[in-house]
């Protein structure tokens, strides 16, 4: 298998994936009871009323007509309006324009978070890796395992009860309008940002320590010990490329998680995100909405991972350079 | 001025999990003078390695020097600081390790891994260093050495990736080479290009060199002086001449006895005809087969090509040629873990479906399998008696008592005593986790018994053993037995016919004896001719042969037009060996030869 057909294969599955994720998120939202006349119609719903509006909307269409009209939507960039339930206030808003600032917003901390806890975690993993058993080996073993033990809202508690409410050195929630700029920005995201650190770190030092010393047992390592090869080149330039790809991998979960995952944090924090946006969504039973969401998520994990897999595609050296 | 290595009084020990130290190395001396091959011999266990790598001051996890001193030109390696011992390394003692394979790093270039300790060391600039690492890439005799360097160990044979960690050690010019078993994972006729290649470059470049190893053939051809030791101690020491031809201690004679003689006729086990019925016990007819399923149901990479053998009740049939020949794969076929895309097999009499899947229960009791790492083979977590219990429920409903007692004939059936039922796998030596491998499979009572490799990770004197309980089982049995090695010596000592196989096809089967002896299929006679003999010198007479000159170091390749060997074959014909597929010559009493020459010149022995 040479270079170019591994990344075409993996290409085509990730496209395959997304096709096969669709499918389950439109089967999943249409097995819900009640459809999206029901809830237009609420109270008001009659059998004639609701046969009418039904037609008028194409939900009378067999299922897989209806599943090809709202993929084709979609990938048209027309994500539809909002269709949610009585009280929400937001009927008939284009769910783009409803979507597209909390998706910013969602970005805006996964970015913050990565920037800093990617270079951090793997450093002090890899730290770890090159003196295991010392103090610091063991210190990070044990706050790492500690942490992620530790389930995220509790984290987010403690963060609030000591910084928030002890020290009073931050907000306790991170609310923002979208016009905040500079360090009122800074102050608004470092709750949230601080307790997916901790959070995101303690999973990507843990991996990186042990695919490193998993590496660094290999004969090649020994081999380098003995042509006398100093400790740092042997981790930087023996170790480190081999462990490329696991690395990658856990890193790109990871940043799925922070862009998916983390409602709990948007939550406790009161922060705009696009996860709690589902959660209302749901709760107003706006499918449209629902299925939206589900769909960003949803790629986001299989781009992130096809990003992963094509970057320990590119560091494989049989697939790099074939015989 | 002292010798270049002195080892003195070394005591070596290793941590327990309880925290205690036992005793690996125990007072070991002996020393290397400038320009001279001293070989450690020994068995697994022996503690060879760990003397060895003491040489570089380094210790494997979980041991730890204890006495005595590691003398390099009278400074002792042992005591020094660890940036001193880094300084040393690479530069004044190498090391080259059993397995090149490993020993590369898969994501660097072989350029950069060969020069990298001189560079490191400032003895060398990197072109300095690629210079000289061109000039040994030529003296190892390796293909097309001015690009070699740019390439990745992936891309490389293991015969030459094994010279290349020649090369990595040499190029910083120590003055110590420390060789780990460098030829024993390798191929025979691999083995003997290689051992040369050393040798020559050895003597060449003027390093002395410690040898470890336990094969004494080897040793033979290569060292100048032998240590022989036992269970961390030294028995023997001397001029190899004298440990060879005059061993003064019992332990060494006893090692020599266990050494097989070159493969001939006439070594053979008399198997009984008893056994024998009508049908044979298993039969291969015109299988192929191979890995990945194309639209029109053959193989994308075809291993096996119309492949033929019938093993009769009771009987052995030995199967020999070289790694990747597809010895292996005939096996996962007969067992149906490969199912053929061509042919059948039948066993007594009757055809076997292809795939393990479709087979029914009795079929699958008939047939077993015995892997040939019993370290991998046998669950870590289950005990002996839940390892052989298991087909006893399986096949034959067993339990309780009755299976208790079928557990313990079995463990006396392959010489263990009763009580290992109650221990775990790791508890057990290497010998004796084989013996439990081997009952595991005689636990279902079968009636052809596939050994692939079994003895081939073994030390000399274990695996004789084993050969010993496969012909008694045989004797009382009569299970047949499937015999794979890529160890002449050892099928030609128990098989009573043998399948010569060369990239996939068949080029020579028939009795032991006939097969051994002349006439010959060329690759029989080169797989013959590269067993090393226990006699100082013989590497030199067989690399001035005819046939050696023709056949090593090249590469195998898998053809469909012509005889594959025909490009290694010393009497090929042009024109036609290469382009048509070699004729079947039957010799008379099962004895066929897969060869384009005629049966009149086999005959008369022209070659």
């Amino acid at each position: 298998m040479t270079l170019l057909t591994a990344m075409l294969r993996r290409t085509a599955l990730g496209i395959m994936t997304l096709f096969i994720v669709s499918v389950l998120i439109f089967i999943g939202t249409s097995i819900l009871p009640g459809d999206v006349a029901n809830i237009i119609l609420g109270q008001m719903a009659t059998p004639d009323s609701l046969a009418a509006l039904r037609a008028k909307l194409g939900l009378d269409e067999p299922a897989h007509i209806r599943y090809f009209i709202w993929l084709s939507d979609l990938l048209s960039g027309d994500l539809g309006v909002s269709k949610a339930g009585a009280g929400a206030g937001t009927v008939g808003t284009p769910i783009s324009e409803m979507l597209i600032p909390r998706l910013a917003n969602t970005l805006q901390l996964a970015g913050a978070v990565a920037v800093v806890a990617v270079p951090f975690a793997v450093t002090v993993g890899l730290l770890a890796a090159m003196y295991p058993g010392t103090k610091l080996d063991r210190a990070v073993t044990f706050t790492t395992l500690g942490l992620i033990s530790v389930p995220e809202f509790l984290v987010a508690t403690l963060l609030v009860l000591v910084v928030a409410v002890q020290l009073g050195w931050l907000p306790a929630t991170a609310y923002i309008s979208g016009q905040e700029t500079g360090m009122k920005l800074v102050r608004a995201l470092a709750m949230p940002a601080l307790t997916l650190i901790i959070v995101a770190s303690a999973q990507i030092m843990r991996m990186t320590r042990a695919t490193v010393l998993n590496v660094m047992s290999s004969p090649y390592i020994e081999m380098a010990i003995l042509k006398g090869v100093p400790r740092r080149r042997i981790i930087l330039r023996h170790a480190l490329f081999n462990t490329i790809g696991p690395i990658a991998n856990v890193i790109a979960l990871n940043l799925a998680y922070l862009v998916s995952g983390v409602v709990i944090v948007e939550t406790i924090f009161a922060y705009p995100g696009l996860a709690k946006l589902m959660i209302d969504a749901v709760q107003t039973r706006d499918l449209p909405l629902v299925q939206a969401c589900a769909m960003i998520f949803c790629a986001t994990y299989v781009v992130l991972i096809f990003v992963a897999d094509m970057v320990s595609i590119l560091s494989n050296p049989r697939l790099r350079h074939p015989k | 001025m002292p010798a270049l290595l002195e080892v003195d009084g070394l005591t070596i020990k290793a941590h327990k999990d309880n925290g205690g130290l036992v005793p690996i190395v125990k007072g070991v001396s002996f020393t290397i003078e400038r320009g001279e091959v001293v070989a450690l011999i020994g068995e697994s266990g022996s503690g060879k390695t760990t003397i060895a790598l003491s040489a570089l001051g380094y210790s494997k996890p979980g041991l730890a020097f204890t006495g005595g001193e590691v003398r390099l030109e009278g400074r002792d390696v042992l005591s020094i600081p660890p940036d001193d011992k880094r300084a040393m390394r690479g530069r004044h003692v190498a090391y080259l390790a059993q397995s090149a394979a490993a020993t590369f790093n898969p994501a660097l270039t072989i350029g950069e891994q060969v020069t990298e300790s001189p560079v490191l060391h400032g003895q060398m600039t990197r072109e300095e260093s690629q210079e000289r690492a061109k000039a040994l890439y030529r003296a190892l005799e390796l293909p097309d050495p001015d690009r070699l360097g740019r390439r990745y160990p992936h891309q490389v044979s293991g015969g030459q990736l094994q010279r290349l960690m020649a090369a990595m050690a040499l190029c910083g010019k120590p003055d110590l080479l420390i060789l780990d078993e460098p030829t024993t994972a390798l191929d025979v006729t691999t083995q003997i290009e290689v051992l040369k290649a050393f040798k020559s470059v050895i003597k060449h470049e003027g390093a002395a060199a410690l040898y470890v190893t336990h094969d004494l053939s080897v040793v033979a051809q290569i060292a100048d002086r032998i240590v022989v030791l036992y269970a961390g101690e030294v028995l023997e020491h001397g001029e190899a001449d004298q440990v060879i031809n005059n061993p003064s201690h019992d332990y060494t004679r006893r090692l020599m006895a266990a050494v097989r003689p070159p493969p001939a006729a006439g070594q053979g086990d008399t198997a009984l005809a008893d056994h024998v019925r009508e049908s044979p016990a298993i039969e291969v007819k015109g299988v192929s087969a191979g890995y990945g399923r194309q639209r029109d149901g053959s193989a994308v990479v075809k291993v096996l090509r119309d492949v033929n053998l019938v093993v009769q009740r009771g009987h052995t049939v030995g199967i020999i040629g070289e790694s990747g020949c597809g010895k292996s794969t005939l096996a996962r076929v007969m067992s149906g873990l490969l199912p053929a895309t061509e042919g059948e097999i039948l066993l007594d009499g009757a055809p076997l479906r292809p795939s393990l899947r479709q087979r029914n229960r009795s079929e699958l009791q008939r047939i077993q399998f015995v892997f040939q790492m019993a370290d991998v083979a046998l669950n870590p977590r289950q005990r002996i008696d839940g390892i052989l219990g298991r087909p006893l429920e399986f096949y034959f409903g067993l339990r309780g008592k009755e299976k208790r007692r079928r557990v313990s004939a079995l463990l006396e059936m392959v010489e263990l005593p009763a009580e290992f039922a109650g221990r775990y796998p790791e508890e057990l030596s290497g010998g004796q986790k084989q013996r439990v491998n081997l009952a595991r499979a005689l636990a279902a009572s079968p009636e052809v018994l596939l050994c692939d490799e079994v003895i081939s990770a073994l030390d000399t004197i274990v695996g004789a053993n084993i050969i010993e309980l496969l012909k008694r089982l045989r004797r009382q049995s009569g299970v047949s037995f499937v015999f794979i090695s890529h160890d002449l010596s050892t099928v030609a000592s128990f098989a009573d016919d043998i399948v010569v196989l060369y990239a996939g096809r068949v080029v020579e089967q028939g009795p032991t004896d006939r097969v051994l002896s002349p006439p010959y299929h060329p690759y029989t006679r080169l797989l013959i001719a590269s067993v090393p003999e226990l006699r100082i010198g013989w590497l030199e007479e067989t690399m001035e042969s005819r046939v050696a000159q023709a056949g090593l170091d090249r590469i195998v390749t898998m053809t469909d037009t012509g005889c594959p060997f025909f490009d290694r074959c010393s009497i090929g014909v042009k024109g036609l060996c290469d382009q048509e597929t070699p004729p079947v010559r039957h010799l008379g009493g099962r004895h066929a030869i897969e060869c384009h020459r005629s049966e009149a010149e086999f005959l008369e022995g022209t070659f």
